[in-house]
This record gives C-alpha cells, sequence and structure tokens, in this order.
C-alpha cells in the first residue's frame, strides 16, 4: 500500500494504479475509510458512513475489473451529498423530517455512477434541504472548515466539499441552487462544478428549487471534474428538464483547448459591491494571470446583478415552498401525532424541519399566496428575465465570464446565523449563475495571508461546459497549487 | 316573483390511459390498495413528472370534438393544498392557458335544441381514495387512484334546470364515450360532477350568491340534488333572506343538500407554474391528425339516422346514446335492409333486456347477423313476431345461438297448413257458439278470441295472418 | 413593504406550519426585514419583460402511454408510520356523509 498516498491521489491517478493492478479498490476505499475514521470525527463532513457496503461495491470493482470490465470510475471511492437518493440507504437532507427515511429508488446520476462502477462510500452533510451557505443549518451537526475548525466550509454541499479537501474520498456530488457547490468549493479549496441547468438529471435529487437546482461535481482537479461530469450528465427520459442533446467528452476537450485563448470578460457590477481585500487583491492577480497567459480581458456590464438575492430569494424560497409541500407526517418521515389531521400537520411540519427552512417555507407560501403573487413572484420571474438577458448580451461579446467565488474568504462558524439576510447577500455573485441556468466553475486559486482558501468562480454561455473548464484547466496548471489542508497534512 | 336557478357544472372525466399522467404505473380499477403505486406518484422526496403523451391526445380529441380553441403552448400549475391523499400537497392542474377554451355542448331538452358554452377544458392529475374507519379515529389512504389523467370540463353558468344538467352530463358522457376516451361510469368514478348553482329573479342578468354542490353519484343524484337546491334556495329568497356562499353535500339517504361538515378554509391554492414541467406545445399538424380520426359524434350521426334511415328524432336519439348500440343498429341495417322494424325491435325487445341485466350491447352474445336472421325468419313466415319476441329472442340473447338453430331446436316453427289450420277452427267455432253468437251479432272484436284459441291448440305457433283470414272466412259464411 | 403578525399566522396556517406566538413575533420581525429588502425590485420595469420560469425550453418531453409496474413497492411502503392491510394510517379525516 505504499503507492497509496491519498493526498496527491486523483482520480486520474488511481484509475491508472487501479489499472496497472499495482492498488485494489478495496485497498483504495479501505485507505478512505480509514481517512475517514481519523478525520471525521473533526470536520464532520459524513452523515452517513457504511464501510461494510463500500467495501463490497469495491470488491465487486475489482472482480469486474479482473473480468476485464472498464467502467469510467470503476472502483473509485466517491462521496454523495445527502440529498441525493441511493436506493437501500438513508437520504435525510440533513432533517429531522427525513431523519429515518430509506430511499426506495436511485436517482438517475447514481445509476449512472452505479453503471461506471463508482464506489459508494457513504452521505455527506449539508445545510437542510440545501437551504444555506455554511452547512450549520444541518439539522445534526455543522461540518468544519478543515483549513480552520472554527470557520464554516460553505454551504449547503459542506460536506462534500470537506470530503474531496480531505481526501476522505476521491471525489464527491453536490447541488448547487445558487451557489451550494461553488462556495464550498471555494471555502476549502477544492474544485466545484454547476452545469448548465438541464445537463444533469434532477431525478433522485431532492428538490429545493426546481428551476435553479443542478447536481455537480466536487473533486481535486479539472480533469477529475471534467470526468465526474461527463459520466453524470447526458438526457434523461425521467427528468422533463433534462436537456435532450449529446454531451461531449470534456477530458478530451480540456486537452484540445489547452491553449485556446479566449476573451474574457469582467462584469463590472461585481465590483461595485464590498469585496474582503484579500478576495479583490487575488482576482485582480487572476486578471493578470489571464493576460500574460494571452487570453483578451474586457470589462463587461450585467447591469441587473443587484437585483439578483432579491429575484432569488423569492423564486427559491417559493418553489421549495411548494417542493417541501409533501413532508407531512403521511407516507413517509417525521410524524407527530396531534388531535387532529390538521394538528398532525402542523406538529409535524414543525417540530420536523428547522429554522431556516420554515423560513423560506413562510416566505415562499407568502410569495405564492393570492394577492402577492404578482408583486413577488412573477415580478421575480420577469426580473429574472433580464439578469438572464444581461449574460446573454455579455456573451455577444466575450467566451466567458470571470468573477470572484464569494465576497469573503470562509468565515467564522456562528458569524452570520442570526442575521439571515446576511447569510443571503454572501451568494451575490453565484446566484445570478443559476437564475440564468448557466454553467459556473470554482477552483481554487490562492490563499489568504491566514492560508483560508480563495477560489475563481469561471461562467459560461449555456451548454459551454466544456469552455468553462478548458479556461479553469489553463488557469490551475499555471498557479499549480497546493492544496492539502493543515489537518490532513499533519497526519 | 317567479325565479329561475342559473346552473354551472364542472365535470370531470377519467381519461382511460393505461398509464397514469405522470408516470407509468396501470391505471386499472379494482386493484388491491397501493399496488399500482411507484415513486412518483406517491411523492417520494426527489421524483420528477414526465407527461404521458395518450393523456394530451385524449384531451385535444375532446377539445376538438366540442368545438374548443386548442391552446398550441398551455402550462401546467401546482394547486396546493393539504390532503392525505394528494401525496404531494399539490395538484398538477393547469391554471393560466388550459389545453382549450371555449366550445359548447348541444343539448335536446323536451324536443328542443339548445346549445351549453364551455368556459374550458383542462389537465390534471387525479387524487388518492381515502377508506373511513366507522369505530375507530382514523382514514386509510390508498394511493392507486392517484395520478390517473382528468380532463376537468367547465361549463358557462347557462344550464337552467335540473333536467338540463342531467341532458348535458349524459351528452358529455356519450361524447366521451364515442371518443374512446373516458368509460363514463359515474358510480366508478370515472365521471364526476360538481355543480354550481344559485337562484335569481326570471329575466334578472345578475347572479345570486353561488353554492357548491358535491357528492352526486349518478345522474339521478345530479337531477334531485339541483331540484333541492334550487327549492331550498328559492324558499329563501322568498324569505326575503339570502343565501351563504359555501360547499354543500349531497345525501343519497334523505335527498338533501346539506353544508359540508368542518370549518370551511378559505382556499388559497398559491397556483404557479410547474416548474419540473416545460410548457406543453402541440403541433398544428397534430391537431390535424386527430380532427381527421374523429368519429363521427352523437348529434351527427343522430341527424343522419333521422334522414338515412327515415327514424324518428326519438328513435334515432335512443339509438344513438351508445355508440356500441349505434353500430349494431347500422350493421343490422346492412344485413336486413328495413331500418324501422330492426330500430323497433332493438328499442323494444334489446333495450329490454339490456336495461334488465344494465349490461351494454358488446357485453352480450348479441351479433347483429343474428337479429337480422330474426327479423327475416319473421318475414318469410317461418315464424310469427310474437314467438320471434318471447321465444326465439330470449334464447338468442342468452345463450349466443343463431335464431335459425333455437327454432329448429325447439320446433318453434310457425304452422301454415290451411288444412289443419281451417280443422282447427272449425273446432274452436264449434267449441264457443255463445261467441259466435256475438260475432254474428255485429261485436267483430270477438275474432280476436277466437284467434286466441287456435294459437292455444298450436302452442302458438299457428300464423296469425292465415287464421284470421280462415276464421273470418268461416264466421261471415 | 413589512408583514403584519396576522399575516404571519395566516401564511403558518396555509403552510401548516404550528407557530406558537413568541415565534410569530420573531418571524414577523425577519420577514418583515428581507420583504423590506425586495422593494427594490419596484424600482425595475418589467412592463414588457416576459417572466422565466424555466431557463430554457424545449419541445415538451412526452412519454409513450405503458405500464412498468414500480419493482419494490414494499420499499415505499416500508417508510409509512403506520399501516393497515398495506394502506397508509392517518387521523380521521373529516368524512364526506
Amino acid at each position: 500500500m505504499n503507492s497509496l498516498n491519498l493526498n496527491r491521489l486523483t482520480i486520474k491517478r488511481a484509475l491508472e494504479l487501479l489499472d496497472e493492478g499495482k492498488i485494489s479498490s478495496v485497498e483504495l476505499t479501505q485507505a478512505c475509510l480509514e481517512r475517514i475514521k481519523k478525520i471525521d470525527p473533526e470536520v464532520k463532513a459524513y452523515l452517513y458512513v457504511n464501510e461494510e457496503w463500500a467495501l463490497e461495491q469495491a470488491r465487486l470493482a475489482d472482480e469486474k475489473r479482473k473480468a476485464g470490465e472498464h467502467g469510467k470510475l470503476l472502483g473509485i471511492p466517491l462521496a454523495i451529498k445527502d440529498n441525493i437518493l441511493i436506493k437501500g440507504h438513508p437520504t435525510t437532507c440533513a432533517s429531522k423530517i427525513l431523519q429515518n427515511y430509506i430511499a426506495p429508488y436511485d436517482a438517475t446520476v447514481i445509476r449512472k455512477l452505479k453503471k461506471e462502477g463508482a464506489v459508494f462510500l457513504g452521505k455527506t452533510n449539508l445545510d437542510e434541504f440545501a437551504m444555506g451557505s455554511s452547512t450549520e443549518n444541518s439539522a445534526f451537526f455543522p461540518t468544519k472548515n478543515p483549513w480552520d475548525l472554527e470557520r464554516v466550509p460553505g454551504g449547503s454541499s459542506g460536506g462534500s466539499a470537506v470530503a474531496v479537501a480531505c481526501r476522505m474520498g476521491l471525489g464527491a456530488l453536490g447541488s448547487d441552487t445558487g451557489g451550494s457547490i461553488r462556495q464550498p468549493a471555494c471555502f476549502c479549496g477544492v474544485v466545484g462544478m454547476k452545469p448548465t441547468y438541464s445537463l444533469v438529471s434532477r431525478f433522485g435529487l431532492v428538490a429545493f428549487a426546481s428551476s435553479l437546482d443542478q447536481i455537480g461535481p466536487f473533486a481535486l482537479n479539472i480533469e477529475d471534474t471534467a470526468l465526474l461530469l461527463k459520466v453524470i450528465s447526458g438526457h434523461d427520459p425521467y427528468d422533463s428538464t433534462s436537456a435532450p442533446r449529446e454531451v461531449p467528452s470534456f477530458t478530451q476537450i480540456l486537452q484540445e483547448n489547452a491553449n485556446t485563448k479566449f476573451r474574457v470578460g469582467i462584469p463590472k457590477e461585481y465590483f461595485e459591491h464590498e469585496l474582503h481585500p484579500e478576495v479583490a487583491k487575488n482576482i485582480e492577480e487572476m486578471i493578470s494571470l489571464l493576460k500574460r497567459l494571452g487570453h483578451e480581458v474586457k470589462e463587461v456590464s450585467l447591469p441587473h446583478t443587484k437585483y439578483a438575492i432579491s429575484v432569488y430569494y423569492i423564486i427559491a424560497p417559493a418553489e421549495a415552498a411548494s417542493n417541501l409541500a409533501r413532508y407531512d407526517g403521511v407516507k413517509y418521515g417525521l410524524r407527530v401525532e396531534g388531535k387532529s389531521l390538521i394538528e398532525m400537520y402542523k406538529k409535524s411540519r414543525a417540530e420536523g424541519f428547522g429554522r431556516e427552512v420554515k423560513r423560506r417555507v413562510m416566505l415562499g407560501t407568502y410569495a405564492l399566496s393570492a394577492g402577492y403573487y404578482d408583486a413577488f413572484y412573477l415580478k421575480a420571474s420577469k426580473v429574472r428575465t433580464l439578469i438572464k438577458q444581461d449574460f446573454l448580451k455579455a456573451f455577444e461579446e466575450v467566451d466567458l465570464i470571470l468573477t470572484p467565488v464569494s465576497p469573503t474568504p470562509a468565515f467564522k462558524l456562528g458569524e452570520k446565523t442570526s442575521d439571515p439576510l446576511q447569510m443571503y447577500l454572501s451568494d451575490i455573485f453565484t446566484i445570478p449563475v443559476n437564475l440564468a441556468g448557466l454553467p459556473g466553475l470554482s477552483l481554487p486559486s490562492g490563499f489568504t495571508r491566514e492560508s483560508l482558501p480563495l477560489g475563481v468562480q469561471v461562467i459560461g454561455p449555456h451548454f459551454r461546459d466544456d469552455l468553462v473548464l478548458s479556461l479553469g484547466y489553463q488557469i490551475e496548471k499555471e498557479l499549480d497549487l497546493e492544496t492539502i489542508p493543515p489537518i490532513v497534512k499533519a497526519l | 316573483m317567479e325565479f329561475e336557478p342559473v346552473i354551472g357544472l364542472e365535470v370531470h372525466v377519467q381519461l382511460k390511459t393505461k398509464s397514469k399522467l405522470f408516470c407509468s404505473c396501470s391505471t386499472k380499477f379494482g386493484a388491491p390498495p397501493n399496488s399500482q403505486i411507484c415513486p412518483i406518484c406517491t411523492g417520494q422526496p426527489g421524483v420528477l413528472p414526465v407527461l404521458n403523451k395518450e393523456a394530451i391526445h385524449y384531451a385535444l380529441k375532446l377539445a376538438l370534438a366540442v368545438g374548443a380553441k386548442v391552446n398550441r403552448l398551455s402550462i401546467m400549475a401546482r394547486k396546493h393544498y393539504f390532503y392525505p391523499d394528494l401525496p404531494k400537497n399539490y395538484q398538477i392542474s393547469q391554471y393560466e392557458l388550459p389545453i382549450a377554451e371555449g366550445g359548447a355542448i348541444e343539448i335536446e331538452v323536451n324536443g328542443s335544441t339548445k346549445l351549453i358554452n364551455l368556459t374550458r377544458i383542462h389537465l390534471e392529475e387525479d387524487a388518492g381514495k381515502l377508506v373511513h374507519d366507522e369505530k375507530k379515529p382514523y382514514s386509510y389512504v390508498d394511493f392507486n387512484r392517484t395520478g390517473i389523467p382528468l380532463l376537468e370540463i367547465v361549463s358557462k353558468p347557462e344550464i337552467h334546470s335540473p333536467e338540463e344538467a342531467v341532458a348535458y352530463l349524459k351528452t358529455l358522457r356519450s361524447i366521451v364515450r364515442y371518443l374512446g376516451i373516458c368509460d363514463g361510469n359515474m358510480e366508478e368514478g370515472s365521471l364526476r360532477c360538481d355543480a354550481n348553482v344559485s337562484v335569481r329573479p326570471k329575466g334578472s342578468s345578475s347572479l345570486g350568491v353561488k353554492v357548491e354542490l358535491k357528492n352526486m353519484n349518478s345522474f339521478k343524484h345530479v337531477e334531485r340534488a339541483l331540484a333541492f337546491e334550487i327549492k331550498r334556495q328559492t324558499a329563501l329568497l322568498l324569505e326575503g333572506k339570502t343565501p351563504v356562499q359555501e360547499t354543500r353535500l349531497y345525501d343519497e339517504a334523505t335527498q338533501t343538500t346539506h353544508p359540508m361538515r368542518g370549518k370551511e378554509e378559505a382556499h388559497d391554492y398559491c397556483y404557479f407554474p410547474d416548474p419540473d414541467l416545460i410548457e406543453v406545445r402541440v403541433s398544428e399538424d397534430w391537431i390535424e391528425k386527430i380532427r381527421e380520426e374523429l368519429p363521427e359524434l352523437p348529434s351527427a350521426k343522430k341527424a343522419r339516422f333521422i334522414k338515412e334511415y327515415g327514424l324518428s328524432s326519438y328513435e334515432a336519439g335512443i339509438l344513438v346514446e351508445e355508440k356500441p348500440l349505434a353500430d349494431f343498429f347500422e350493421d343490422t341495417v346492412r344485413l336486413y335492409a328495413k331500418p324501422k322494424a330492426v330500430a323497433n325491435f332493438i328499442l323494444t325487445e334489446v333495450l329490454r333486456y339490456l336495461n334488465r341485466d344494465n349490461i351494454s350491447i358488446e357485453q352480450t352474445q348479441l351479433k347483429p347477423e343474428f337479429l337480422a336472421e330474426l327479423l327475416s325468419l319473421v318475414d318469410d313466415g317461418t315464424i310469427s313476431i310474437t314467438i320471434a319476441k318471447q321465444q326465439v329472442f330470449p334464447e338468442v340473447y342468452e345463450k349466443g345461438l343463431p335464431p335459425k338453430r333455437v327454432v329448429e331446436e325447439r320446433g318453434l316453427k310457425q304452422e301454415s297448413s290451411e288444412e289443419l289450420l281451417r280443422k282447427l277452427c272449425e273446432e274452436v267455432i264449434k267449441e264457443n257458439p255463445s261467441e259466435v253468437e256475438k260475432y254474428r251479432s255485429g261485436k267483430k272484436g270477438v275474432l280476436g278470441f277466437f284467434v286466441g284459441q287456435v294459437m292455444k291448440k298450436t302452442g302458438g305457433k299457428a300464423n296469425p295472418k292465415l287464421v284470421n283470414q280462415i276464421l273470418t272466412e268461416l264466421l261471415e259464411g | 413593504m413589512g408583514i403584519s403578525i396576522d399575516e404571519v399566522k395566516k401564511i403558518a396556517h396555509l403552510a401548516k406550519l404550528e407557530l406558537p406566538e413568541k415565534v410569530a413575533q420573531t418571524y414577523t420581525e425577519e420577514l418583515s426585514k428581507i420583504l423590506d429588502y425586495f422593494a427594490s425590485l419596484k424600482e425595475v420595469d418589467t412592463d414588457n419583460v416576459q417572466p422565466t420560469f424555466h431557463p430554457f425550453t424545449w419541445d415538451t418531453p412526452m412519454r409513450e402511454d405503458e405500464v412498468k409496474p414500480f419493482e419494490d413497492i414494499q420499499a415505499i411502503l416500508a417508510n409509512a408510520p403506520e399501516l393497515l392491510e398495506n394502506m397508509i394510517v392517518v387521523p380521521k379525516v373529516v368524512k364526506a356523509p
């Protein structure tokens, strides 16, 4: 097992070692499980780890490999955000209301991963029903940032980001409704991608806001991200909003575009916001780097950016209020008995949902209720059109857009929990991308003086996930950062 | 003061697609509880709906059949309310931009026709079923019905009597059955009707306070519930009171309506376009194709039956009510070219048995060739019409035997030997001198008595025409 | 804009959330603050703007009308809090006579 240095092991390298017979999937899975045992009590990324199950899958993968099968992820241990269903295993969404729920079916992304031979280690922590930006809204426990245990890992896919950052899995899936993959990836120093809306099937992803949700990968580098994305994307007849189109081989395109020069836009409105000085400095460095690489950098305008938070916090809660109506104690999940049916509903939901979820359900119900629909939901949906048009117009002039991921690096646990609005405002750079349905990539771009990771976001036109990854790949190669959190290094 | 009722009907038609509206579960009626369910129709976390093409196809058929305007782009919307038989606690339905708007249904009441205009036709999913425990404070949920496609057909408030309401329902049922999109079985709930009723002074154009009526599971219920409700509201108005806007349930046992129990919730359905479903687009080609495939509908068929076969409006009306019966009629006429006689036999004999057994023609063993053969046997004198009706037809109907075989096996062939019949007639005259006296004194009606006696002696097989002729000859002579 | 405590209670009822008086007050304050923030949307001219309900659309996907029974109904029913003869038990629903 000497060949197994988890800290520098990418999926690509692991596949080579597996194919060469230098390691087995059981050894690899075992190594991840040991890492989980050592580090997870500190960072609390996982809600559920099933060793026996993981090793069984690994054994099966090893047998398949011996039989000459070559799944694209055969034997690779992954972590899955706990709002994606794997048949026969718990899916809690980090909510008390689903605490004992066992998934009766596989999400489409899970079927695709199983087909390619991936090994599931377990399910990772999140803000309850993916509502949050810090993973502090988990009903069970907060996840901690491995770079500084007093800080949040970001959210809502904090568990998946931390699992990958700590090498407690070679890759992971998260979901991104307003930044829930990109922001934790940034806070934890890993790569995270929100694909174009409709590229990845949402069937089996517990819905938060249906017109914004998208599943996406976390990995240590762009190549692995591209590989995972290729496996999980593609048309799904079980998702009416899934794009009926062919998905290219992203990994191949990365090589083809290794020296392609792009026109990159910098949206001026994103700099009108209060930026943490080190974030501001870092983005300037990134702009210089792009120029150095020969890309054309120009300013673009996204004039409706300032309305994005309002639009998002009307549309997302409205859809969420509707999507979460089904958790009522009748057919699954927590039931709190009451004197009448209505009382059972009210008690089950009041006890089953946490504060933030209830807040958003209330907000969303209000935005949809008679008399307020036009002023809130409809109005927000119209401004959403303008936000989308801003991007479409910008993409007439540039191929890609570069922005910070978050106005600040990882903040302290508890720092923003008392003020929901402050928490909402921290998603300003990621939210517009979901509203417009665009692909967005978050990749490490440096560190603060306190050694907190910084990240940069690459945004592309609809279905140009390939270009987004291509520019990310060029930046990553040029930067060549070492992103191993101290807690991992200390092992 | 005279009052007039104003009635609008909301009819739910359960489409007979093989699978549900948004998932591939079976729609078969009567399966064991929760045996036709899946993650999608039980609203498990993470599931998504995918439209059943056939359901749209059926919706378009009805829309075109009633002359409604098809919306080339329609929107599926979520209608929210918490109820245990609605697993997502929202129903996927249509709100703004339904699949079709407008259209009309022509009804006939007391011989005059009238057009009832429609507001809209929209597509939605059905809810599950609740079984209530009589002894314990529990209800039980069965999701088999959850997600079966429904069309809601909303009429304008242009119905002004219970009879018109029933005529509207029957016509609508007949249309959906012709189109093959719904069983139209009110008892099994495949056709459901709610009514909005108000009463206003005759001649007034404003609408009174609207009461919604529910729980009417047959045409009779609809008629009685409406009649009761109109009487109730009229009485209130006469007392100078105003009816309360509310939902009332029809109670079959007392044949009255009463307010739905429990606090009436001010409903706020929080409608919004379902983000899981893209707008439903219907191509012009598809619409045209359906238009071409539309069958002849009851009203057109009726007109044709009157014109082509010389039937009365009454006869044609009954024959076209059910397409299989209309087809049976036409198939028989093709083999036996006397439409009046065929219609007459169907309307009396055939329908008597169908009504007795409460089944429709295609559930019997009757075939057009049997009826054609039976009527031919009467024509060529092999059997009398009485024998045909009383002895042959029941066998054909019950056992599915060809009439010729029934006649042969049971020896029902008509007795037409003049020699034999004359002998019998002479016997009868000899045996009843007093009746002969009556006849000869001018009471010609007694002839029937003599015919009856001859029939008795032949077990009903005597050729009645011949017997009549011989008797008259003998008595007059 | 703001929201009154009565409206908050009405919304909680609509959303089927039990809401103790004390919490209702907190929600009223929090939601009012958030709704105030939304007020800036009013300044956007959207008179001739179509709403976006989906990031993009194409022809409605439709399935063929085929029956494919789900293979593991028990896995669905196993999550039910209470069952009787495969039916889900709930507190009595106000019954139509």
